[in-house]
């Protein structure tokens, strides 16, 4: 970015700072993770996504700025800070974070449609999820809405991105989901008794593959379409796509 | 004179599931009654009620790891049916019979060379340290290392149709989510002759054993029945698509083209106090005559012929053993299972050699309904998977009969009939013998965990107990 001085000629108002000691260049006003994701260092997250309103809510973008922990999608970055993202302290956390979210819900990744396509399942394997965790199955027990002819939601896979909130509310414009509970018994639901009786419609962004980060909204009878080995993280691990701007 | 005994062989190895033999031994040391008892918990009907219609074929298929692919195609077929479709896309037809040919060889393989096998080379009384597939490949590298590619190839072609070698996804409601690349199916193309040439010797392995073997073949477990299948309409042997058809012990047909959706109205399921497994039988007879066997002898006591030219060759000489009626032993049972792996190996080669295979035309669509009823020929016998499902998509009903639970009452015969031979008026009863129980029950291959859709692991036990009923001696296999 640039803007017009006192003399009338352009100053570069761009500045850097760094990331585990990678010096990268942003604008003012840029997120610490939007300036990342611009130089091609990938910050893990799920409630973010882009187009929709940062919310700084899932914890899993957190880094370290000045040794304090901050959420990289919500945190303006700043002129000469370091901030740390990729450190043994931060990765255990993400991972605590993300065992977390499958302890709470229920993820059978082994009869999930969103497997090979699910942003946990994924962040799972990027943080080396691979052993048996230590916290305690909650198994909740919620029903699944199918009531509607296109779109089915099954909140035993939600986990509380908020991602169809904001879809709904500032693209769609119509306020289809909202939270409703409190603490570990807070969840995603639909502002009617049921998806039949909203205004819900598959064409809605809220709805869309994109927004659900796993497979809690289903666009129906589209289920196990794309063969294993061309699903999203059949291509690589979540985040290549912005690892591989730092390559190109 | 001796105290009654219960003998309990549990559990039972080298198949698949966890089940435990009983064998009552009155004061006489004459054997009372003897019984395969499957005890493990049944629940997958139960739990696959609210989920989504075209979940199904992914979840089912989870009932177990050996023969996943007939669960995903049965129930993938039953869910072809709720969405109204009556006739595939051929490239989806072709590609899920590729699936099926391959997960029949692969699976028939693995029986004959790491389960059977031991036991029919080695003897039935060998060291219990010699039965194993180690041995065989100790003993017959060539032999093993065959076993193992047969198996492979079978394997490969199932992760190149479903995804993965075990619990893929290609077959989804009215069709197949992918097609057959030119280079994976020049790959298959390289080995198939070579494959095809190793299955006529694992032909003639099994048809030499019988022979050289024959009485005992004639004198082991050898009963008559009644035998049902699928068949394809004109009476060739069809393991994917067909009608029904059951065949009484004297050969005579008792029912013939029935469609699959009709299944309930000629089969029912009879249930009794120890066994997790029910006892499917003709509704038209009793549970004492109207039982029947499955699985690859069954079928080709079945069928009029088979139109593959080698497996129908093959399937000649089988006949021949028998004068052209049916082969009522069980250890016939792995003769047929080698001509049938030799009928999938000619399928493959037919199938690869198709441009079907690479065709886009992945899925039909029809006009929803609310049943679905899907039928196939898993390795060890029919399979039948029965569905209802709601408007709103979901599963409201399920009733899954296997191959084993149809098998149920010709294995119990099978245990009893071995029982009598080999235990009766005998006061010390060895390891050996024991294992003259297992080979009988082995010869139907059955698979104990989908039998009950259990979860979990799966050995099998045999029990000796006195005539009260306490259980005074008992062999166990494999881990817990």
């Amino acid at each position: 970015m640039s803007a017009i001085s006192d003399t009338g000629t352009r100053r570069d108002t761009t500045f850097t700072f760094t990331i585990d000691g990678v010096e990268i260049r942003a604008q003012p006003g840029q997120t610490i993770m939007e300036a990342a994701d611009d130089a091609g260092i990938y910050i893990p997250r799920l409630c973010d996504h882009e187009g929709l309103r940062h919310q700084g809510s899932c914890r899993v973008c957190t880094v370290k700025v000045g040794g304090r922990s901050v959420s990289a999608c919500t945190q303006p970055a700043n002129p000469g800070t370091n901030v740390e993202s990729e450190t043994p302290y931060l990765t255990k956390l993400r991972r605590d974070l993300v065992e977390m979210l499958f302890h709470e819900g229920n993820h059978l990744c082994p009869m999930c449609e969103a497997s090979g396509n699910c942003e946990l399942q994924a962040m799972a394997y990027r943080l080396d999820m691979t052993n048996p965790t230590k916290f305690p199955y909650l198994e909740p027990n919620r029903d699944l809405d199918a009531s509607h002819p296109d779109i089915a939601l099954d909140t035993n896979r939600c986990i509380s991105c908020g991602r169809c909130i904001r879809a709904s509310m500032d693209v769609d414009g119509k306020g289809l989901f909202g939270y409703v509970g409190r603490g570990i018994k807070r969840r995603v639901a639909v502002n009617g008794m049921d998806l039949a009786h909203t205004d819900a419609a598959v064409t809605d962004h809220a709805i869309s593959a994109e927004v659900c980060p796993v497979g809690c909204i289903i666009r129906k009878r589209e289920g196990f379409r794309i063969p294993i080995g061309e699903r999203e993280f059949d291509k690589g691990l979540i985040g290549h796509e912005i690892e591989e701007k730092a390559n190109a | 004179m001796a105290e009654p005994r219960l003998i309990e062989i549990a559990p039972v190895t080298r198949v698949e599931g966890h089940g435990k033999v009983t064998v009552h031994m009155n004061a006489d040391n004459q054997v009372e009654e003897a019984r395969l008892h499957i005890v493990e918990f049944r629940g997958f009907e139960r739990f696959i009620r609210g989920r989504l219609l075209w979940e199904v074929p992914v979840i089912v298929q989870r009932l177990c790891g050996i023969c996943p692919v007939s669960h995903h195609l049965a129930a993938a077929k039953a869910m072809d049916m709720v969405m109204g479709v009556d006739v595939l896309p051929p490239t989806a037809e072709k590609m899920r019979r590729l699936m099926h040919y391959g997960q029949v060889m692969q699976s028939h393989v693995l029986h004959f060379f790491h389960l059977a096998a031991p036991d029919l080379l080695f003897g039935f009384d060998a060291p219990a340290a010699k039965r194993n597939v180690f041995e065989i490949l100790k003993e017959n590298p060539e032999l093993g290392r065959r076993a193992v590619m047969m198996r492979k190839y079978g394997q490969e072609i199932i992760a190149a149709t479903a995804g993965k070698k075990v619990h893929g996804t290609g077959a989804i409601p009215g069709g197949i989510n992918r097609n057959l690349p030119i280079a994976k199916r020049d790959e298959f193309l390289k080995d198939i002759d070579t494959m095809t040439e190793w299955v006529q010797d694992a032909v003639k392995l099994a048809k030499d054993y019988t022979i050289e073997h024959i009485d005992l073949v004639n004198s082991f477990a050898n009963f008559p029945s009644n035998y049902m299948s699928i068949v394809r309409e004109d009476g060739a042997l069809d393991l994917y698509n067909g009608n029904f058809r059951m065949k009484g012990a004297d050969g005579n047909i008792l029912l013939d083209q029935i469609p699959n959706k009709d299944y309930f109205n000629y089969v029912i399921e009879d249930v009794r106090s120890w066994s997790y497994m029910k006892f499917p039988y003709y509704k038209e007879m009793t549970p004492e005559t109207g039982w029947y066997r499955v699985g690859p002898l069954a079928r080709l006591n079945n069928v009029d012929f088979i139109d593959t030219p080698l497996a129908n060759a093959a399937l000649n000489e089988l006949r021949a053993v028998t004068d052209g009626k049916p082969n009522t032993s069980s250890l016939g049972n792995h003769w047929a299972r080698m001509i049938e792996v030799l009928h999938c190996v000619e399928m493959i080669k037919q199938l690869l050699e198709d441009p079907d295979l690479q065709g886009t035309d992945l899925v039909a669509k029809g006009d929803r309904r609310q049943v679905g009823i899907g039928v196939i020929e898993a390795p060890r016998g029919n399979l039948i998977h029965h569905y209802e499902v709601d408007e709103h998509d979901q599963v409201t009903y399920c009733n899954l009969i296997v191959s084993t639970t149809h098998n149920n009452e010709g294995m119990n015969r099978a245990v009893k009939d071995v029982a009598i031979k080999y235990l009766d008026g005998q006061a010390q009863i060895t390891e050996g013998m024991l294992n003259h129980i297992e080979v009988a029950i082995r010869a139907y291959d059955p698979c104990l965990s989908c039998a009950t859709h259990a979860l979990g692991q799966m050995p099998l036990e045999v029990e000796i107990q006195d005539a009260e009923g306490k259980v005074i001696d008992s062999r166990r296999t494999g881990a817990a």
